[in-house]
């Protein structure tokens, strides 16, 4: 059957299917590239990329935690341009679409790498990830005050030509639907959500945090609560798509975040259990989908009963 | 052109080697030949037990002991609960492996090549002595604080030159890194290749001792990691400005797919 959807105000634009890989993840995309076929994939989206290169935190920078893990990797990245000359090229973006997850200190900044990433014919939207948890500079403080959030989408919006925006949403907030709804208003096309809960570990032997940068994002599917209820949180309050993420390891997951009314996922930590995970799962998904008896999957998307 | 595979393999036997108890306990586990094309010595796998539910998501890398035509042979310790639950792998289990995943040691077969190990480190020089072509051109070093039938050193020592080093006092350590000076000297003066495969504090001492003999010399570096694939970013080390081509970022590495193997002057072990 189709597994595409229909995604409102974006009459140009879809995905193959609902299974998409979340950024800082699957790397750019290339690296999965023995494991599977990428143009399978609904759609990717790459390693985070900042207008100039970032050296990242120091190590140790990933921990692993009952049915998750710890990260604080910071950014690493050898920035846009680079990523434009050495990855994109290698990516099948003909036949899928690749988003460009940016990140950036000030709306300026964010502009600036939107204007760059506009003009490419092989990014088929930008994903702004006003939420990082790992950056000192203040890369949580978008993410986490509705009128600032507000004020990078527009800045965004204002230079994204025809390129559909993304905001991605933390879930370190008192209301993440009173962020949906500020940049909803601000003009985003889509919001994706969550990311990283912010946590920590330590090691009591060695009296020390299992993270140089001590606080990191927790991720995997101890988490896949939390971004069900965000998710179905923020359907509620905005019309536009909304991207569930959040510990999918399953096609069942799938249809747990399309049920509470997202039009796709992206799989995150779970690539890390099998590189061919992401892969398995859209196989697995339309093998599910039939098997339930979907066959408009419209019809089911945000079809919990209450 | 990449040869990297992800598949199921069955567990053909798993068998502690030295003491079958207390806190060190080393294992050499033995599967299913996969259907490599080809793999080189140095090169590591991921490998994650497939009766592991999510409580524990990673799989653990691990160098790639031994190939034959029968099968693919891993050499463990137990260090944490990886390992631990790894132990308890038996006959006819099921693991999900992934590989043969970054780059391996050089193999220049006229050259006299120092293979240095410490420890657990001593796993992939199984698989380099046995596949050199001139392993009359090999000699190695090993240190170990572990009895010598914790290790799998007999099937080394049976095919090449060379001593194992009790480390029981802090003399011996001593002694170790003195007999190491002069061997990577020796090896420097013949323009020979020197090998190093161990924990981080050894693999200093080695890169230090090489940088000092202008030794040509390649490092084994071992660090967490989640994907063994480069995505995570998570088993990074700081290099050289001469490695920024192929998408170094910035100073730092992935061990996963720019190593394990580095040449010494390239890396800087300062976080490890």
């Amino acid at each position: 059957m189709d597994m595409r959807l229909n995604l409102p105000g974006l009459p140009d634009f879809g995905f193959k299917n609902p299974i998409l890989t979340a950024s800082g993840t699957f790397g750019y995309g290339v690296e999965f590239a023995p494991f599977g076929d990428l143009t399978a994939l609904g759609g990717i989206v790459v390693k985070g990329l900042s207008l100039k290169p970032r050296p990242g935190n120091p190590m140790p920078r990933i921990a692993e935690t009952p049915c998750g893990m710890l990260n604080a990797v910071g950014l690493q990245n050898s920035g846009v341009e680079s990523f434009l000359k050495e990855k994109l090229p290698k990516l099948p973006w003909r036949e899928l679409p690749v988003i460009a997850n940016i990140y950036a200190c000030d709306p300026g900044e964010f502009a600036e790498l939107t204007s760059i990433l506009a003009r490419e014919q092989g990014i088929a939207a930008v994903e702004v990830n006003i939420s990082c948890p790992n950056v000192k500079e203040g890369g949580i403080l978008f993410g986490q005050d509705a009128a600032q959030a507000a004020r990078v989408t527009e800045a965004v919006k204002r230079v994204a030509g025809d390129k559909p925006v993304i905001i991605k949403l933390s879930p370190n907030v008192t209301d993440i639907a009173a962020i949906a709804k500020a940049v909803e208003d601000a003009g985003a096309d889509m919001i994706s959500c969550i990311n990283t809960l912010s946590g920590m570990g330590v090691d009591i032997r060695s009296r020390k945090p299992l993270l140089a940068n001590v606080i990191g994002g927790l991720s995997g599917p101890a988490i896949k609560p939390v971004a069900l209820r965000c998710v179905w949180q923020v359907c509620r309050a905005v019309t536009i798509p909304v991207i569930g993420i959040g510990g999918i390891t399953s096609a069942e997951d799938v249809l747990e975040f399309m049920l509470v009314g997202a039009h796709a996922v992206q799989v995150g930590t779970a690539n890390f259990i099998r590189p061919d995970f992401s892969f398995r799962l859209v196989q697995e998904f339309e093998q599910l989908v039939e098997k339930m008896g979907i066959t408009d999957l419209e019809e089911f998307r945000g079809s919990l009963k209450l | 052109m990449n040869n990297e595979q992800c598949t199921t393999l069955k567990v053909l036997d798993n068998v502690p080697f030295g003491q079958v108890a207390g806190e060190n306990l080393f294992f050499a586990l033995r599967l299913e030949r996969p259907e490599w094309k080809n793999w080189q010595p140095g090169q590591f796998v991921m490998v994650r037990p497939s009766g592991w539910a999510f409580d524990m998501l990673w799989a653990r890398p691990f160098s790639i002991c031994r190939v034959s035509p029968r099968d693919l042979v891993l050499f463990f310790q137990v260090v944490g609960r990886g390992t631990r639950r790894m132990a308890e792998l038996k006959s006819g289990d099921d693991v999900l492996v992934w590989g043969p995943l970054g780059n391996g040691f050089a193999v220049e077969p006229d050259s006299p090549t120092l293979l240095l190990a410490g420890g657990i480190g001593i796993a992939p020089f199984v698989g380099y002595a046995h596949s050199h072509p001139k392993p009359w051109n090999l000699h190695m070093e090993f240190g170990h604080r572990m009895p010598l039938s914790c290790y799998p050193y007999e099937s080394i020592n049976e095919k090449i030159m060379g001593d194992a080093h009790l480390e029981e006092k802090p003399e011996d350590l001593t002694r170790f890194i003195e007999l190491m000076d002069r061997r990577i000297a020796e090896h420097a003066e013949q323009n020979g290749l020197v090998l190093a495969c161990g924990p981080t504090p050894f693999l200093k001492t080695v890169q230090h001792l090489a940088l000092k003999h202008s030794a040509r010399c390649q490092l084994s570096l071992e660090t967490r990691m989640a994907c063994g694939v480069g995505a995570c970013l998570g088993c990074v080390t700081k290099v050289a400005d001469d490695m920024h081509a192929n998408g170094v970022a910035a100073g730092r590495a992935q061990v996963c797919n720019h190593g394990p193997v580095f040449w010494a002057h390239q890396v800087n072990l300062s976080e490890g």
